[in-house]
């Protein structure tokens, strides 16, 4: 009977694809708007991440997330130095400074003060020069996305291609030289700004002037000390606020999702495809079961219990669910795929696809339920209606 | 109650009544017919008059109100209803007016649906099926979805399907009126001559004339009621 069920459904075309492409169209919908958002959202702490080493971030107690700068006095730093379990500990500036380009346009960058010595916290890739190159004279490290675009030299002629900006070249950073001596990759923040890498003692020089400038200290636990327990420790003795890195990447990410409307909106995009995929999809398996009732009161005349008719609806219900699922689910990789050169987050995890998997199932249960109930109720009697 | 299973169906003063209050419709008022093993029945009367209603409590497939109602000594009305689902599968066989042939199957797998609703494993069903429809003569249509068959053909694949697990009572609501005079003829031999073997009992609802030859007993219906039983159409003021 299973076969049956099968071929009674492949048989109505129409709408065997209409109930597929209900659920492609539910599955895709939350699978692509959900990786958006994820992509999105991981790009809040990307910062954090690309950031690497150290285990801890010493930061203002105010300070909410990576981009809420709440600047130190550069005395911190040594403090945090004295705190025992504390391997070592560097500066790190982060801020938005102006660039004034060739044309005399301004462009803010995002400046990344690295400590002079070690240059800890650079760049995760780099793609021309090295790190090292830092400690040149005015050196300064710029990714390569904010070099070819907003950094990039306007066209000589109108219309023309804008030419990057590359190694040797000169800019002004709030009046200040700098000169290109690297190309880096990182990842792609939330503001998108240019980011620009140099040492921190360059940095503080370009900054304005202010009494404080240390945005965060990074610091390392001792081999034998348990990270956890340094930060409380750093808490404690310095009244800092002290997290691990991937607790300030969760900060972070929380902090978008509570104060802006990003949560929302990508929610009801994926609530939308929900809903929209199980009207269609339930819909027209309704009607494909309506269609279809004279069949079930046949075989129900003929000595087909409930439970073998439930068990034929559920079988061509799973069977919509799984092909529409896998069609949604790779259509939205394949957009992810396709998009992955271009500006848009997508980050499709195990998660996302165990969400859309859940609710795609939802909608077939949906969908058979609405049916079984209509096939459980029915006469046999109608069998001999005309 | 009767418990006389040489009867193929007894029925003894069976009332119907269809919904509730001013809509309220008694379609039979005290019914009582016998039908005997082997013998083909036809039921006939004018619209309306609850010949549907009738055949569908004798398969078991419509609730009685009242009194008696029996199937080769089976009474549905003790059963409960997944008893009676199972009671149909195994021992009755249906043919329709409009053939109820499933359009995504073929005529061997139609035919074999009572089989495979009965558990049975789906090669041995369709070979089984493939056995009666050439018994009917549609060996060569096997494989033919219903849309590329003729009525007459679609209806013939009922009558295997009706057939093909050996039931022992086979009913059968306007098996011709759907086809055209000599069509008819043609299915109304292969169901005599196929139907009626073993002891089995055919109950045919028509308003076909034209095929009252081939019964055994013709029972007149009016309003409810049985109102005359003949042997013949000639005895009756039809
Ligand atoms: N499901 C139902 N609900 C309400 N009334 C019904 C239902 N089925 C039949 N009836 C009524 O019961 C009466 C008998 O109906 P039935 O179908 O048994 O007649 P019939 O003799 O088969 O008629 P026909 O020759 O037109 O098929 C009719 O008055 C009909 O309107
Ligand atoms: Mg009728």
């Amino acid at each position: 009977m299973n076969l049956i069920a099968l071929k009674m459904l492949v048989g109505d075309r129409a709408k065997y694809l209409g109930i597929i492409m209900g659920i492609t169209f539910a599955s895709l919908l939350i699978t692509q708007q959900a990786s958006i958002f994820v992509g999105l959202m991981s790009r809040t702490y990307g910062f954090v991440t690309d950031l690497g080493q150290p285990d801890i971030w010493v930061m203002d107690p105010m300070v909410q997330f990576i981009d809420d700068i709440k600047p130190l006095q550069d005395t911190e730093l040594y403090r945090v130095r004295g705190v025992t379990g504390v391997a070592w500990a560097v500066p790190l500036y982060k801020g938005l400074l102006k660039a004034r380009l060739d044309d005399g346009s301004y462009q803010t960058c995002n400046v990344i003060g690295l400590d002079d010595t070690t240059l800890i916290g650079g760049p995760p890739k780099m793609i021309e020069g090295s790190l090292a190159d830092l400690r040149r004279a005015e050196g300064i490290i710029v990714d390569h996305v904010g070099a070819s675009s907003r950094l990039a030299k306007p066209a000589a002629e109108p219309g023309g291609q804008p030419t990057p900006l590359r190694v040797g070249d000169a800019i002004e950073l709030n009046d200040h030289r700098a000169v290109v001596v690297g190309i880096c990759e990182v990842s792609r923040t939330f503001q998108s700004q240019p980011v620009i890498y140099t040492t921190y003692s360059r940095a503080v020089q370009f900054a304005p002037r202010e009494r404080k400038l240390l945005s965060f200290v990074l610091a390392e636990a001792a081999d034998d000390v348990d990270p956890k327990d340094l930060c409380a420790r750093i808490t404690a003795e310095t009244g800092l606020a002290a997290y691990l890195r991937d607790d300030f990447a969760r900060m972070t990410v929380n902090y978008f999702m509570k104060y802006t409307g990003i949560p929302i909106n990508f929610g009801i995009a994926v609530l939308l495809g929900f809903i929209v995929g199980t009207a269609i999809a339930g819909q027209t398996f309704y009607n494909f079961t309506l269609d279809n009732l004279r069949y079930f009161g046949t075989l129900k005349a003929m000595g087909a219990p409930n439970s073998m008719l439930l068990r034929m609806i559920l079988l061509q219900s799973v069977m919509v669910g799984i092909i529409g699922y896998g069609l949604g689910v790779g259509a939205a990789s394949l957009m992810g795929t396709l998009s992955s050169s271009t500006e848009l987050a997508f980050k499709l995890t195990w998660h996302l696809l165990v969400i859309s998997a859940t609710a795609v199932t939802l909608i077939c249960l949906f969908s058979a339920f609405i049916s079984m109930y209509k096939v459980v109720r029915l006469e046999p009697a109608i069998v001999f209606k005309s | 109650m009767s418990t006389d299973s040489s009867l193929a169906v007894y029925c003894k003063g069976v009332t119907k009544t269809y919904g509730k209050g001013t809509a309220e419709v008694m379609a039979l008022r005290g019914v009582d017919l016998e039908v005997k093993r082997g013998e083909l029945l036809m039921l006939v009367g004018p619209s309306g008059c609850g010949k549907t209603t009738l055949i569908s409590v004798i398969a078991g497939i419509l609730n009685r109100d009242g009194g008696e109602c029996a199937v080769f000594g089976t009474d549905f009305g003790d059963m409960r209803d997944h008893e009676r689902t199972a009671y149909r599968g195994k021992n009755i066989g249906f043919v329709f007016q409009a053939y109820n042939l499933i359009p995504a199957l073929t005529a061997a797998e139609n035919a074999a649906v009572p089989l495979l609703v009965n558990g049975v494993k789906r090669q041995r069903a369709i070979d089984r099926a493939k056995d009666l429809l050439g018994r009917v003569g549609m060996q060569d249509k096997v494989n033919k979805p219903p849309s590329e068959l003729s009525g007459g053909q679609q209806q013939r694949v009922a009558i295997a399907r009706a057939l093909v697990h050996d039931p022992k009572l086979i009913v059968c609501d306007e098996p011709t009126s759907a086809l055209d005079h000599e069509t008819g003829h043609h299915v109304m031999e292969i169901l005599r001559s196929v139907a009626l073997e073993d002891g089995r009992a055919l109950v045919i609802v028509t308003h076909d004339a034209r095929i009252f030859e081939f019964a055994d007993r013709i029972a007149q219906m009016d309003d409810g009621h049985i109102v005359a039983v003949a042997n013949s159409p000639r005895e009756l003021k039809l």
